[in-house]
């Protein structure tokens, strides 16, 4: 583990990159949010679809969509981190891992409660057993599933090991349950989401869910290293540099 | 290598022969679950006839997901365990041992007291025979994965609702496959056929991955 | 044939011990000592492989641990804080499953040999719940008797022993050393050698 770049897999040298780059993220995301809700609210058509329109209540779509490809995203995040810390024996990319799944369980808990309060106009239901939404449920167990393991744990090295292992199954399970539940019947298949396709889509609708998705992008960094600033003090504690920080902190 | 298997799977058998309590608990949870759904929901036999498979599977997966959290659990503590990750073996092989014993003490006797709990969900000869055939086939995957699971909760302070809360959600191919069959045996018997080719499917892939994931899981649990 | 090279391990968030070598010969025995929550256990796991440590790397007979895997473990003897048997089961089906699994045909008249030479005739056949925590401390070490592993690795083998019981363990680690083979053990027994040589090692300050 001498390699070159393996020199900001240490916590001490990541610690104050990241302390540096959480101002730069939050300003992204206060920037992007601005553009995107803008867009979104005063830019876009009032109406959305052909015979049947939805009205203005269509407009949740930005912070629904965009959540629901976070939480996605944050998924596999976090399964990298987790999979790299596993062959590598890195302690940074379990924090990192580690740090990443309150984002994305806190994503798809947004995603889960925008899509009823979405549902409940368009379709006059909050929730069905639709295959997507049943899905993004999973992924919510999973990762309260991941988040409950580690915390289960006392011994750290453990905790980030067997966590670490538990997303890995649970993302080659996902493609599976995914399919399972869209298709409970291998005879014949159908389900209640229409078919998305971005191309299809009005180019200012595209627009303001594009920048909120990359404004949640940006938050998702901010939080993160948040998180994982107070990760690696708590674990670092006895070692010297995080003492002299400290010690630098009292006397300022 | 057989020769390995049939060893830790007939001590498991034996272990299990000498207290054999532990496998009557199991299959009465089921059946007291499964008897207490008519009692809620009603008894009309038309209702009865629909739930029914879906309560068998769930209580199924329950039943399962209890037994699992003393596949390892023993072995962990008397030290047994630790000894079998230092034999000249590999892991995994004496995992599929220990889920194999697992499953013939837990599963199949949940497989053969089906038509039983069948009979009282009013459910036709036909949905029992298909209950039964997808039990036989899907209990040894709801033990493959559990095994995952029950080793990395393995010593922790209430492993058991940890375990229920990492496993459950990877069990619903299962419990949408395996009640959809019986479901689907009521109206067309030659319907359940891509349901069995899609559990068949499953159980091989869970065959092959399943011991290695559980014993990478054992080797972090045991660090 | 046992080399450590720059060995780190940690426990948690604590450093246990870091650049850590040593190497030894065929014929050694090594003592590993130090106060309590050293690292003394971690050591002994980590030269069995149970540990991936943070930094460094053991080699057996010129090759990583981690490669060699299984080939390392039948080469291997950890006897650990844990008996490692069945209450269940006789000490006679212990033994047995133990060398199946280690790869060993043994006849059941070499078992039996082995249990009377620990000092358990008359209990080959009863569960081994009933026996007394000396009793089940023995059948566990009567695994000594009949391993041919060239490496061993004790923890604390000699608490919960009576007299003739230490001295038996004493003489069946003199012998394998004599005999060629590697021990390493944590202990307050001394292990008096008639061949070979003892290493010392001492882990924390």
């Amino acid at each position: 583990m001498t390699l070159n770049w393996f020199k900001f897999a240490s916590p001490a040298s990541f610690y104050p990159i990241a302390g540096r780059l959480i101002p730069v993220f939050w300003i992204l995301t206060l920037l992007l949010l601005a553009i995107g809700l803008y867009w979104g609210f005063f830019e876009t058509a009032s109406k959305l679809g052909g015979s049947n329109p939805q009205k203005e209540y269509y407009r949740i779509i930005f912070i629904h969509v965009p959540s629901a490809w976070m939480s996605m995203w944050l998924y596999i995040v976090l399964v990298g981190w987790a999979a790299i810390g596993l062959v590598f024996n890195t302690r940074l990319s379990f924090m990192m891992a580690n740090a990443v799944a309150p984002t994305g369980a806190i994503f798809t808990f947004l995603a889960l409660w925008t899509g009823a309060f979405w549902g409940r106009p368009s379709w006059g239901t909050y929730w069905d057993w639709d295959p997507r939404l049943t899905s993004e449920l999973v992924l919510f167990f999973l990762y309260i599933g991941y988040i409950a393991l580690h915390s289960a744990i006392d011994d750290t090295r453990r905790a980030d090991r067997a966590s670490a292992l538990l997303a890995i199954v649970g993302l080659i399970m996902v493609p599976v349950i995914f399919w399972s539940i869209n298709c409970p019947d291998p005879n014949q298949c159908a389900a209640l989401h229409q078919r998305s396709n971005l191309t299809r889509i009005d180019g200012n609708i595209l627009f303001s869910m594009l920048t909120m998705t990359l404004a949640f992008w940006m938050y998702g960094f901010a939080a993160t290293f948040m998180r994982l600033r107070s990760i690696i003090l708590t674990r670092e504690a006895e070692n010297t540099w995080v003492q002299e920080l400290l010690n630098a902190r009292r006397q300022a | 290598m057989l020769r390995v298997f049939w060893c830790i799977l007939s001590r498991d058998l034996t272990l299990a022969m000498r207290r054999r309590t532990d496998v009557l608990t199991t299959l009465f949870f089921f059946v007291i679950v499964v008897s207490l759904f008519p009692l809620g929901v009603g008894t009309e036999s038309k209702a009865l006839q629909i739930i029914g498979p879906g309560v068998v599977w769930v209580a199924a997966l329950l039943a399962s997901m209890l037994a699992l959290e003393r596949l390892f659990a023993a072995d962990y503590e008397d030290g047994t365990l630790e000894q079998m990750l230092l034999t000249a073996q590999p892991l995994s092989l004496l995992v599929l041992a220990k889920v194999t014993a697992h499953w013939i003490l837990t599963g199949l006797p949940l497989v053969l007291i089906a038509p039983l709990v069948g009979m009282q969900f009013q459910l036709t000869d036909n949905a029992i025979i298909i209950m039964m055939l997808a039990l036989l086939v899907g209990t040894p995957i709801l033990s493959l994965i559990g095994a995952i699971g029950a080793a990395l909760t393995l010593g922790l302070r209430g492993g058991g609702i940890l375990l229920s809360l990492l496993i459950l959600p990877l069990y619903i191919p299962i419990l949408v496959y395996g009640s959809g069959a019986v479901e689907v045996s009521r109206i067309a018997l030659a319907d359940t056929q891509p349901y069995f080719a899609l559990l068949g499917a499953f159980l091989l892939v869970a065959l092959i991955f399943a011991p290695v994931a559980s014993s990478a899981a054992l080797k972090i649990s045991l660090e | 044939m046992l080399e450590v090279t720059k060995l780190e391990c940690r426990r948690g968030d604590r450093r246990l011990f870091t650049d850590l070598g040593f190497a030894l010969n065929a014929g050694t025995l090594m003592h590993v000592r130090g106060r309590n929550g050293s690292g003394k256990t971690t050591l002994l796991r980590t030269l069995c492989g149970l540990f991936i440590p943070d930094e460094g790397e053991i080699r057996w007979r010129g090759e990583s641990i981690r490669a060699l895997a299984e080939d390392y473990r039948r080469d291997l003897l950890y006897f650990g804080h844990t008996n490692g048997i069945k209450g269940e089961l006789t000490g006679l089906e212990n033994l047995a499953i133990g060398a199946t699994l280690d790869g060993d045909r043994l006849s059941e008249k070499a078992i039996w040999d082995a249990l009377e030479r620990i000092g358990l005739t008359g209990f080959e056949d009863l569960p081994t719940r009933m026996l007394s925590q000396g009793q089940k401390k023995r059948v566990a070490l009567a695994r000594l008797i009949l391993t041919k592993a060239p490496l061993w690795i004790l923890d604390e083998p000699f608490t919960a022993l009576d007299v003739d019981a230490v001295a038996l363990l004493q003489s069946l680690i003199a012998d394998h050393v004599a005999a060629g083979g590697i021990a390493v053990l944590t202990t307050h027994q001394e292990v008096p050698l008639t061949s070979g040589q003892i290493e010392q090692l001492n882990l924390g300050n």
